[in-house]
């Protein structure tokens, strides 16, 4: 099992008191809530957690792309991941992704990616995504195209980087009479590409397609739900005559580790239910807009309606799987067990989540990297090639 | 009855089978002498075509009544071809030499009035009369209009009518699975042609000279979707557009006040070339 420190970079000094009017803290919270001399003090400290988690021994470090949200500060994850390409020597950086249908020209993105691939030589992972549906909201792109634009948008990327330019690329969405990538990725034929998804049938099928084969990773959600979709990737894999291997999935889970299981509850608590109910919390319309999703995958939203819209307790979320929390003894045996299950290869813990302060974070990925982390790695089977070096 | 007064049709246009409805042939077809000879094409709105039937069907012994389902509305399927409102537009103009109709009255409610506009402005040799009733398709500026996209079905009904009673009762009616169903589809291809641009076409201003038919723009007074204001300036655009308030009325007359939305449509066909 491979470790990735995962961060939201969340606005956290965001005025809940105030702000609770609001359904949502997407597209519709004013941005005069946004106070840049707090923001410039939580992008440093986050970019520092991240330099951190490097030298704590994880694997990778991960950064992802939403817009117009105190949920997270990163509308462009390449302009963190350049911040942290200097400054990071060892561990991989990854982008869990760009939001591709979103952009009208997906060549700006083929070109910053191979520039971090370049500067760092060879440590990115491109992360390719559609974007939520309140990125649709905040973004104006039309959700009805989202996965014509996702595909077209990836097939031009790959095309850039991996085709002898100059040449012409014209389908529905994008046209362009000259595509030539200066700089050509450094990693041949390109960087790594893992697709994070909610669970998108489409997604998960096309992420298995033999042609693509790409890493798989299960965002936040339930453990039932991640199993089952993880199990589809590798159903899907089998159906096309091959088996996928464990490194071609992962799972991005909040987890905190404290002395106790008692101690860690009592100091998550407010933190995660903040991420859950206040910053990842949106109405059906905005997380959903037509077209986003299949006619299919929709009709049986409207009755799950109550459980995607409500508020949880970090209680139920611990008892659903969806947050690894207590002693590092309690959270060791649970990820053994989740490995143990689902032989998830990737592992993107998210150590910081909603308003969890910067103490209490640094302490989580201490005691993660130094009485969770080996552990694992010993069970799984992994030898971290970096720890030897560090 | 209002199902007595119409029959289903399938037209194929372009491939792809459109459906409508078209008012049976009344037994004294010109006895109210008030055409010799038309029809009268109705294009719907976002939400379907189901809510205007019993006001059209008051027509339907004066003249023949055309009430498509846009393609990927209702019961047409949802065309390859169809990516745009000028597409629809397209399609309509297919529609109308296909069936070889003229002298017709065009009229449109919300979207299908702002698609009634894109045919005109293509072609209006077919047309006798335009009518638009709250209809998009102009850049809003900064008059403030109501975001269909992000409000729930429950705020739907809520802002699209004015009066809170008849939203109630509106909500009270209990919804087959098959209404559902039609409302999904019909909310996907109303965000296929409307999400971006919201609810218009930039270059469509530029052609509202071509309008250069009798014209009448009806709105709803306290309309919350597209205000008033939007319907002035709309009206405005277009040469000689007669501009037609309905008092305590939202954004569907024909659900809301359709006596007077009759009334109106009368004075449109009275007023035809």
């Amino acid at each position: 099992m491979k470790f990735t420190l995962f961060h939201l970079m969340p606005y956290a000094d965001l005025d809940l008191e105030r702000t609770a009017a609001y359904p949502t803290a997407w597209v519709v919270t004013p941005n005069s809530f946004y106070d840049p001399k707090a923001g410039a003090k939580l992008y440093n400290r986050y970019l520092d957690e991240l330099e951190l988690g490097e030298q704590l021994g994880f694997d990778g470090i991960a950064v992802n792309e939403h817009h117009q949200t105190a949920y997270g500060m990163m509308p462009s994850p390449i302009v963190m991941a350049a911040a942290l390409a200097r400054r990071t020597k060892t561990a991989k950086i990854a982008i869990l992704g760009s939001a591709i249908p979103l952009r009208d020209h997906p060549l700006t993105l083929a070109e910053e990616h191979a520039m971090i691939d370049n500067i760092t030589e060879g440590r990115l992972i491109t992360g390719f995504v559609r974007g939520i549906g309140a990125e649709y909201h905040a973004w104006g792109t039309n959700p009805v195209f989202s996965h014509e634009r996702f595909h077209e948008a990836h097939d031009l990327i790959i095309d850039a980087w991996t085709k002898p330019g100059p040449f012409r690329w014209s389908r529905k969405h994008y046209h362009f009479e000259y595509v030539n990538l200066w700089p050509r990725p450094f990693q041949q034929p390109h960087p790594p590409i893992w697709v994070p998804s909610q669970g998108s049938s489409e997604t998960i099928e096309w992420a298995a397609h033999p042609d693509r084969k790409y890493t798989y990773l299960q965002t936040f959600s339930p453990l039932k739900s991640v199993r089952r979709y993880l199990e589809q990737y590798r159903e899907t894999a089998a159906r096309h005559g091959y088996t996928a291997s464990d490194d071609k999935i992962g799972w991005a889970v909040p987890i905190y580790v404290a002395e106790t299981d008692e101690i860690a509850r009592r100091e998550a608590k407010l933190h995660f239910e903040n991420f859950r109910n206040r910053f990842l919390k949106m109405p059906i319309e905005m997380l959903l807009p037509p077209g986003y999703s299949s006619i299919e995958s929709m009709r049986g939203i409207a009755k799950a309606k109550a459980q995607i819209t409500g508020d949880i307790t970090l209680e139920i979320a611990v008892e659903m799987g969806m947050f690894f929390c207590g002693s590092a003894p309690t959270v060791r045996e649970q990820i053994a067990a989740a490995w143990r299950d689902m032989r998830v290869g990737h592992l993107l813990a998210m150590l910081q989540f909603g308003t969890l302060p910067a103490d209490l974070t640094e302490r989580n990925m201490r005691l993660f990297a130094s009485e969770v982390m080996p552990a694992l790695r010993a069970l799984t089977g992994d030898s971290n090639p970096r720890s030897a070096a560090a | 009855m209002v199902e007595r007064v119409f029959e289903s049709h399938h037209l194929d246009v372009a491939g792809s089978r459109l459906h409508y409805r078209q008012s049976t042939p009344p037994g004294s077809l010109g006895a109210v002498g008030l055409l010799q000879r038309g029809s009268l094409l109705f294009l719907h709105g976002a939400g379907g075509a189901d809510s205007a039937l019993p006001c059209l069907s008051r027509f339907a012994a004066e003249l023949p009544v055309l009430v498509p389902d846009h393609p990927g509305f209702g019961q047409s399927p949802d065309p390859a071809w169809l990516d745009n409102i000028h597409d629809a537009a397209y399609a309509y103009l297919d529609f109308l030499e296909a069936l070889d109709l003229r002298n017709v009255h065009l009229v449109g409610t919300s979207l299908g009035g702002w698609l009634a506009l894109e045919i005109a402005v293509r072609n209006a040799d077919r047309l006798a009369s335009l009518t638009v009733i709250g209809a998009c398709g102009i850049r809003p500026g900064q008059i403030p209009t109501g975001d269909l996209f992000m409000w729930s079905p429950e705020d739907r009904v809520r802002n699209l009518v004015a009066d809170p009673a008849l939203a109630e009762r509106v909500l009270a009616l209990p919804q087959t699975e098959a209404q559902q169903e039609r409302a999904l589809r019909n909310h996907f291809t109303t965000a296929k042609l409307a999400w971006e641009p919201r609810f218009f076409d930039p270059h469509l201003e530029k052609w509202l000279h071509r309008l250069r038919l009798p014209t009448q723009v009806i709105w709803g007074a306290e309309d919350r979707l597209f205000p008033l204001e939007y319907g002035q300036r709309l009206a405005q655009l277009i040469p000689g557009a007669r501009f037609s308030v309905i008092e305590r009325c939202g954004h569907l007359p024909q659900v809301e006040r359709p006596d007077e939305l009759v009334a109106l449509l009368q004075q449109s066909m009275r007023n035809s070339r």
